[in-house]
């Protein structure tokens, strides 16, 4: 009859489980980045035409001798998986082919232009974040009223506008009409950029202390975070919403309700945490999202960033230079990912155990 | 509706139900009617059990008793405690007593314990909120309670997560978090039923035992009347938001003086006596809206007649503190349908 | 046992003794817990709760569908009328290049000389029809997939979900911008890079549900009787999940129009000189302060995502398992 008494708790693994559950997530990340290799691999393989032609032209492609060399060259004449393998260690070594259009390696673009979409997409996050997370509770709380009601429909609104249309339409309105934005780029031309230590202007502006280039950056870079936010504002409201409304049904809000805490008490404490927590998951697509979208948005207001490169790439078909964005970007993507799922699991301690 | 008479003598009822009902909103603005004409009386140190199917209003008794029946629910009656009518409390002051003199445990411990609180929080968070305790008294106080409802380890219990632990010390823990305040009354809602049956006897045994160390009241919820047979002093019996019988456990448990009631019983199922079967109630209890005319139980009740379609009866004195709404006898002769078996288990 | 007689187990007025209930009452006990049926009638009453709070859902949410509805039918008409409804050619170039919006050209004129109205209206031809035909073949390709994934394990299973995995680790512009940069920029592959980005979706939906359901009791039941594997799918698994799946797809319409348009923006999409919303946007991106370029044909976009969503959305809250519970209940 004491079966009972015997707990099932009693062993403590609070950090091996996390280490446990560490591992077996990285595992699964790395895994996915291979994935993520072969996917581009064989879109590159995909592409029509011969690449000897698209190489070296017309005239060269017409000798059978040099076509020759140059597959040799390129290991071109190797099946497909070792080719594969090639790819993958080239790849690991830092090349990822020439751009067609700036004529560098792809590796060095991309070093250039990554800090300019990460600054862009910290800001959107960071604004999507405030204002989702904010408005979803606010419908959450009053459920079926007025407020729920607008917050809605401006949510659906959120998801429904074309980023690139509404980065047209804030350029023309915001700069054009009423020059309240000061126009394309991340600083006024002729602005020096801060010392170079993130890579993110407003950051490197404030750690050397250049209070005007500060001013000047977040001025280039809100109305483009703005608008780049939006779609995410709208799915963030939307999911934070439900998210609430699915906590506040359950019976441990209930309890806390019948220990006679405070209503503000009770949704602080016991309904933000846990629905919160689900944010958190999303908040990595959201990211996504946003990485995506940068290509759009940079594009129309000349942002320097992977987005305006992969569309430069886009309109000449500078094939490196795409795969080389959407490689980065994918792997961005699955240690964003990694990091939100880490942070879950600290959060939430059931997560552990699973 | 006449309220059963008390014995002289008894103390003053810690919680009483006068004449209560609850209304529900549905849909297209008509009203349901949850709990209609409720009379109940819990006594200090007394666990009254409030039997019933699903659907049958005891539910909501409880959570009118707390204020917290879902949004557009109305009330009339009272419900004293000590004295003061809670339904006519300002939310305010009802959040004082709530939590503090009047604590509930829920059905299911695995849902009840918020799982991303520790176990230490969600014990002392409105010990701290209604006493003023600093936290390491409240802490002291948690470690107390949880040795009181045998936690073992209640040092590391305190620090971890509600979902290191079994159903049945969930339930522990759930308990202590309604002991913390040191309430008068508990309200149990099926507090065994989601537990395995082993852990389900220990649970009623520690609500036992609380009641007699604290002389706290137990109102234990539960549409188990093999749950009341060990612990109830006293049993109400409900139908379709009425409370068709009500009286001493032994009395309503032996002598039954509602069909229904003995219909509850009789479906019980009867180890020791090797011949019994089991005897399903015939029908299914009124889904929201659709109660009959009359008493209720009508359709499905072997001795209904014609004045039970017309006309509700109310709870009569059949026997001291032993009333029931039915002017049959349950063990007269049955007037149509199968004959109910005159055995009736303990 | 008579009535009247006294309960065995010694349990007396005062209740029952420290450290032993009365053998009855825990044998009664006992075997009450393990009936499924009452647990679930348990379970029904926590329902009642839920849905009572539902029951009082504001019936404020369905205009958005009827407002969803009417947009699309509009549009609808307008691709299906073009040529009445149009007062110029969409590609002909006969008027002067560049004209702000007028009486004679309501969204003004183009870069060459084109009516933008005239391109709006027959972008519709264009954008509604194959985004429509694209969802469906996402929706059919990605739940056919999810099924098989679902129903028969093994490595099939492994090979779906992994590739859609890896669907997943792409956002989904980038990877059909990737796509169709390899295959070459035109409608076509346009089309079929946003298919590629968007199956997964549905196969997952499916192959969980899938999963789920076949824990469920009336699953075993009728697998039983006898029923084969193909049919329990069909007859039992399929009605619980056509809901999700049509949700889903209602939901989809709008990023399918959005993605589509996106590439087009990009150059990755329709050709010139066809009339498509996106490459009119982007038209509008090179001649900045002609703004009418733009606006209008973004505005059409926004219309019909806006819509899609509208009506997606009040599908879902019809659609809802929940709410769908409710109905049948």
């Amino acid at each position: 009859m004491t079966s009972f008494l015997t707990p099932v708790a009693g062993r403590w693994y609070a950090l091996p489980g996390l280490l446990r559950f560490t591992l077996r997530r990285l595992a699964a990340g790395i895994l996915l980045v291979l994935g993520i290799t072969l996917v581009s691999f064989v879109l590159t393989q995909l592409v029509p035409g011969d690449p000897v032609t698209a190489n070296l032209g017309e005239r060269a492609a017409a000798d059978p001798a040099v076509v020759e060399a140059w597959r040799r060259q390129h290991g071109l004449d190797l099946p497909l998986p070792q080719q594969y393998l090639n790819y993958l260690g080239n790849l690991l070594g830092g090349d990822l082919g020439t751009s067609q259009q700036s004529h560098r390696p792809v590796t060095q673009d991309l070093a250039q232009f990554m800090s300019a979409t990460f600054e862009l997409a910290l800001a959107a996050i960071a604004v999507a974040l405030v204002l989702g997370v904010g408005l979803g509770v606010l419908a959450a709380m009053r459920r079926d009223r007025l407020a729920d009601q607008i917050i809605r429909v401006v949510s659906l609104a959120g998801v429904s506008v074309p980023t690139f249309w509404l980065s047209l339409v804030a350029m023309y309105v915001f700069y054009a009409r009423l020059g309240i934005s000061p126009g394309s780029g991340r600083l006024n031309p002729g602005t020096t950029p801060p010392p170079d230590v993130t890579g993110l202007y407003t950051v490197d502006a404030v750690l050397s202390g250049q209070w005007t280039v500060l001013g000047e950056a977040a001025a280039h870079l809100w109305l483009p975070a703005l608008v780049l936010a939006i779609f995410t504002i709208g799915s963030l409201t939307r999911f934070t919403r439900a998210s609430v409304l699915e906590v506040v049904g359950n019976d441990y809000v209930r309890a806390g309700r019948a220990k006679g805490l405070s209503p503000s008490y009770v949704t602080f404490g016991y309904i933000l945490r846990p629905a919160l927590v689900s944010v958190i998951t999303v908040a990595g697509l959201a990211f996504g999202n946003l990485l995506g979208g940068a290509v759009l948005v940079e594009t129309v207001f000349s942002w320097p960033g992977l987005g305006a490169y992969a569309y430069r790439g886009a309109l000449t078909l500078d094939l490196p230079a795409i795969m080389g964005v959407s490689l980065v970007v994918a792997v961005v993507y699955v240690v964003v990912n990694f990091v939100v799922d880490l942070l879950y699991a600290v959060v939430d301690p059931r997560i552990r155990l699973g | 509706m006449s309220a059963p008479s008390e014995p002289a003598g008894a103390p003053a009822p810690v919680l009483d139900v006068r004449d209560l009902t609850v209304t529900l909103p549905r849909r297209g603005g008509a009203r349901l009617s949850a709990v209609s004409g409720m009379n109940l009386v819990l006594r200090p140190g007394e666990i009254v059990g409030l039997a019933g199917e699903s659907g049958s209003g005891k539910t909501m008794t409880a959570l009118a008793a707390l204020g917290l029946l879902p949004g557009g629910a109305r009330t009339t009656g009272e419900i004293l405690f000590e004295g003061r009518d809670l339904l006519a409390l300002p939310q305010r002051a009802l959040r004082d007593v709530r939590g503090r003199d009047i604590a509930m445990v829920f059905q299911d411990p695995m849902t009840s314990l918020h799982p991303m609180l520790t176990v230490e929080r969600q014990i002392t968070d409105h010990l701290r909120h209604h006493r003023r305790v600093s936290r390491a008294d409240a802490r002291a106080r948690a470690l107390e309670l949880l040795e009181t409802v045998r936690i073992p380890g209640p040092e590391q219990a305190l620090r971890s997560y509600p979902h290191r632990f079994s159903g049945g010390m969930r339930q522990r823990i759930a308990i202590a978090v309604a002991l913390a305040c040191d309430p008068k009354v508990i309200i149990a809602d099926e507090p065994t039923t989601a537990l395995d049956v082993t852990v389900q006897a220990g649970i009623l045994r520690l609500l036992d035992r609380l009641r007699r160390e604290r002389d706290m009241s137990v109102l234990l919820i539960t549409h188990d009347l093999g749950v009341m047979s060990s612990l109830a002093d006293r049993i109400s019996v409900m139908y379709a938001g009425r409370v068709v019988e009500n009286g001493p456990r032994r009395d309503v448990l032996t002598e039954p003086r509602h069909p229904y009631t003995r219909g509850l019983l009789d479906a019980l199922p009867h180890p020791e006596e090797e011949t019994s079967e089991l005897r399903p109630i015939p029908g299914q209890p009124p889904s929201a809206g659709t109660t009959p005319a009359g008493c209720p139980f009508h359709p499905r009740c072997a001795w209904a007649r014609e004045s039970c379609v017309e006309r509700l009866p109310g709870l009569v004195e059949l026997a001291p503190a032993h009333s029931a709404a039915c002017p049959v006898d349950p063990f007269g002769p049955p007037l149509s349908g199968p004959p109910l078996s005159r055995e009736v288990p303990s | 046992m008579k009535p009247g007689d006294a309960e065995p187990g010694g349990v007396g007025p005062g209740g029952v003794e420290p450290g032993g209930v009365g053998p009855g009452g825990v044998d009664l006990a006992t075997v009450n817990a393990g009936t499924p049926g009452l647990r679930a009638s348990a379970r029904a009453a926590r329902r009642l709760d839920r849905e009572d709070a539902s029951a009082m859902r504001s019936p404020w949410l369905r205009p958005l569908g009827v407002i969803g509805l009417v947009i699309l039918a509009l549009f609808l008409f307008l691709a299906i009328a073009a040529p009445l409804v149009a007062p110029y050619d969409p590609i002909a170039q006969d008027s002067m290049k560049l004209l702000p919006p007028s009486a004679e050209h309501w969204f003004g004129t183009d870069q060459i000389g084109r009516d933008v109205f005239s391109r709006v209206i027959y972008g519709a031809r264009l954008s509604l029809p194959v985004a429509l035909l694209l969802v469906a073949v996402a929706c059919a390709v990605g739940t056919l997939l999810g099924a098989i994934a679902g129903y028969f394990g093994g490595w099939a299973e492994g090979l779906i979900m992994r590739s859609a995995d890896l669907v997943f680790a792409f956002p989904g512009i980038i990877l059909a911008m990737a796509v169709v940069a390899a295959l070459g920029p035109d409608l076509v592959n346009a089309v079929l890079a946003v298919v590629i980005v968007s199956w997964p979706a549905y196969s997952r939906v499916v192959r969980g549900m899938i999963l789920s359901m076949r824990e469920e009791n009336y699953v075993h039941a009728s697998r039983l009787l006898g029923a084969s594997s193909l049919r329990t799918l069909w007859v039992d698994v399929r009605p619980g999940v056509v809901g999700p799946i049509v949700v889903l797809a209602a939901l989809d319409v709008g990023n399918a129009v959005l993605t589509l348009s996106g590439l087009s923006f990009l150059g990755l999409g329709a050709r010139p000189p066809v009339a498509e919303w996106g490459s009119m946007v982007a038209s509008g991106a090179q001649y900045f302060d002609k703004w009418w370029l733009g606006v209008f044909p973004g505005l059409a976009i926004l219309l019909v995502v806006l819509a899609a969503n509208f009506l997606g959305d009040t599908v879902r809250d019809v659609l809802d398992p929940r709410s769908a519970r409710r109905g049948r209940a």
